[in-house]
């Protein structure tokens, strides 16, 4: 991957952290914690994808990284799960 | 072939001698036999306090100690049995000897990195010793330091728990290591149904230790945090939640029933059709159901927690996730009866204590479903009932594969045959023993005797009495099958590359195997578990 690509990965990183400041002066309701999460989610995907080479990766490594995510939303899903009927 | 030199003369990386040669080596071979050498101490020491508990419980009333040692006794051999014996037990000793040369290579991916894992291991176990002889002593919180005690009492905790922090992260790296070996090291004409079945069972394993650690790591940095700083994470006066600790412990302390499990289960299944003379029955069953055990056992953490206060909605949820868990389990059951069913049976140690495995794994599973069952559980929660259970599949299930594994693969990791008659004899006194030691615990579970309990009512003395009798019985087994053993050292009756007449990779090397494991390129079968080529070869004639 290129250093201007790099660097252009990095400018839209740099501008959606931007974006998450500036939303969270405006007062969106209900969409205030949606919002702040889907920025930061588009962020991180960012960043696995260039930065740490998942774009380019095979499939194993690509299905491991997704069976890790999936196991970790299972387990805090679980327990908020309990939280939310106890 | 047998003037090839073994890795017990040739050090990796090269020209290292003396003690460097083991203390510096990249050999996964050799850090397969420092595993064992470290493991074996450990479980000698947890398995003498076990025996000073049941000791202690044999008659009512004091004993041999008072209550405040009997608690740290038991916290201590629950800490040393589970992070320095069952956990690393099989995947540190044999899957780092083994996995490596079932998969056609020569080492694993991050050899430094296994040689680091092992450093890790040690540092933590000094850690726990130091934890023992400083400031006021061992936790007597049980291995489980759940909170508000944990957070409150002025035993040594903190220095404990990051004891199994250090630990984790050894059994962390290992799992790290096998999964990238799995893939990146294995024989390119190896298909992914072409490994043999211990091998699938670690890579399993492999995952459930690089998830679930994490999980357990932070909540030991959690309960020192909440220690040294008082944040309120488990208090509910400061908005925290005391059942969200019982929540991050199981996530990791369930899931790792399994990393113990599944290895004993991939010994099993290796030795099963060797001595069957036949090959193992549902192969692709018991690989999907090593990765089926893996994820869903993976799911089931709070059957723990039925009596916490936890949401009826949630102890629905998981009593039926846990019954799940046993139907990829009896998949395995049935394919090893079934490999056995019109086979060629020929008797040895290795499939004495593997045949001990199915029956008294079998009672631990069907116990456990007891517990799985909400009723049932609040009726036997917090019993000797759980502790038999417990004990049923953890040294029911994992002691015994383990004892058949050293057995099993004795010769090809030292050498030398031992004798079969005083292994035979250890083994059925273990299990004897085994069988009196923890049936009458079942007994006084289900009559509630309630389990960390130093004293209890007159009813409950002859089962007490009777499991004492029984762990000593066991005692004797086991010293028998470990002298035995360490005497075939001192004797040298040299092991051909294959005693046995199995097809896996590993019997194709000389015993013990040269430093980087294969000589020539290896042949590798369509099938791992073909024995036409080995005909009826029996132990017997061979020796």
């Amino acid at each position: 991957m290129s250093y201007k690509a790099l660097a252009a990965v990095l400018v839209v990183l740099l501008l959606l952290t931007v974006v998450t400041v500036a939303v969270s002066y405006v007062n969106l309701g209900f969409f205030n914690v949606p919002v702040a999460l889907g920025v930061a989610c588009l962020k991180v995907t960012l960043v696995l994808l260039f930065f740490m080479h998942l774009k380019y990766e095979g499939p194993i490594i690509v299905f491991s990284f997704i069976g890790t995510v999936t196991f970790l939303i299972i387990m805090i899903g679980f327990t908020f799960w309990d939280v939310a009927f106890r | 072939m047998t003037a090839t030199p073994s890795f017990f003369t040739q050090s990796s990386p090269p020209g290292l001698t003396g003690i460097k040669a083991w203390l510096l080596t990249h050999d996964h071979k050799r850090l397969g036999l420092m595993y064992l050498y470290v493991v074996l101490f450990w479980f000698v020491v947890a398995m003498v306090i076990g025996l000073l508990i049941r000791t202690e419980l044999m008659s009512q009333g004091r004993t041999i100690m008072g209550p405040g040692m009997y608690n740290s006794l038991f916290t201590l051999h629950g800490v040393i049995m589970i992070f320095l014996f069952v956990i690393p037990a099989i995947p540190a000793i044999f899957g780092n000897f083994f996995l490596p040369i079932q998969l056609g290579t020569d080492d694993v991916f991050f050899p430094r990195l296994n040689l680091f894992s092992w450093y890790l291991f040690m540092f933590g176990g000094i850690f726990a010793l130091v934890a023992l002889f400083t400031g006021d002593g061992f936790p007597d919180t049980g291995w489980t330091f759940y909170v508000p005690f944990s957070v409150q009492n002025s035993s040594n905790v903190g220095l404990t728990v990051s004891a199994a922090f250090i630990l984790g992260m050894s059994s962390m790296l290992t799992g790290l290591n096998f999964v990238t070996t799995f893939h990146r090291m294995r024989d390119k004409r190896m298909g992914l149904m072409q490994i043999p079945l211990f091998t699938w069972s670690l890579y399993a394993t492999a995952w459930v230790q690089i998830l679930a650690t994490p999980v357990i790591s932070i909540t030991f940095v959690l309960v020192v945090m909440e220690r040294l700083l008082s944040i309120g994470l488990f208090d509910p006066t400061r908005g925290g939640d005391p059942i969200l600790y019982q929540h991050l412990f199981w996530m990791y302390s369930h899931p790792a029933v399994y990393i113990m499990i599944l290895p004993g289960m991939g010994v099993v299944s290796e030795i099963i059709p060797v001595f069957s003379r036949k090959s193992i029955f549902g192969y692709k069953a018991i690989v999907w159901s090593s990765m089926g055990i893996a994820i869903a056992g993976s799911l089931v953490w709070a059957h723990h927690m039925y009596t916490s206060g936890m949401s009826d909605v949630s102890v629905f949820v998981f009593s039926l996730l846990t019954f799940l868990v046993a139907i990829p389990s009896a998949v395995k059951v049935f394919s090893w009866v079934a490999t056995m069913y019109k086979g060629s049976i020929e008797m040895t140690p290795p499939l004495l204590l593997s045949l001990i495995f199915i029956y008294l794994f079998s009672v631990g599973g069907l116990t456990g479903l007891v517990l799985g069952a909400v009723g049932t559980d609040i009726h036997v929660h917090d019993t000797h009932f759980v502790v038999a259970h417990f004990h049923f599949v953890m040294f029911g299930g994992t002691g015994f594969a383990f004892l058949a594994a050293l057995h099993y693969w004795w010769p090809k990791m030292f050498g030398v045959m031992y004798p079969f008659r005083s292994a035979y004899i250890g083994a059925v006194l273990t299990a004897v023993g085994f069988l009196f030691h923890y049936v009458p615990m079942l007994i006084l579970g289900l009559q509630g005797m309630p389990r960390r309990y130093y004293d209890y009512l007159p009813q409950y003395e002859t089962g007490n009495f009777l499991a004492g009798f029984g762990g000593y019985l066991l005692c004797i087994g086991l010293v028998m099958m470990f002298v035995n053993l360490l005497a075939s050292l001192r004797h040298r009756v040299p092991a051909p590359a294959d005693p046995w007449g199995a097809t896996t990779l590993e019997w194709r090397v000389p015993s013990p195997p040269p430093v980087h494991n294969f000589v020539d390129r290896p042949e590798i079968m369509d099938f791992p578990y073909d024995f036409r080529q080995v005909g009826d070869n029996s132990v017997s004639q061979r020796s």
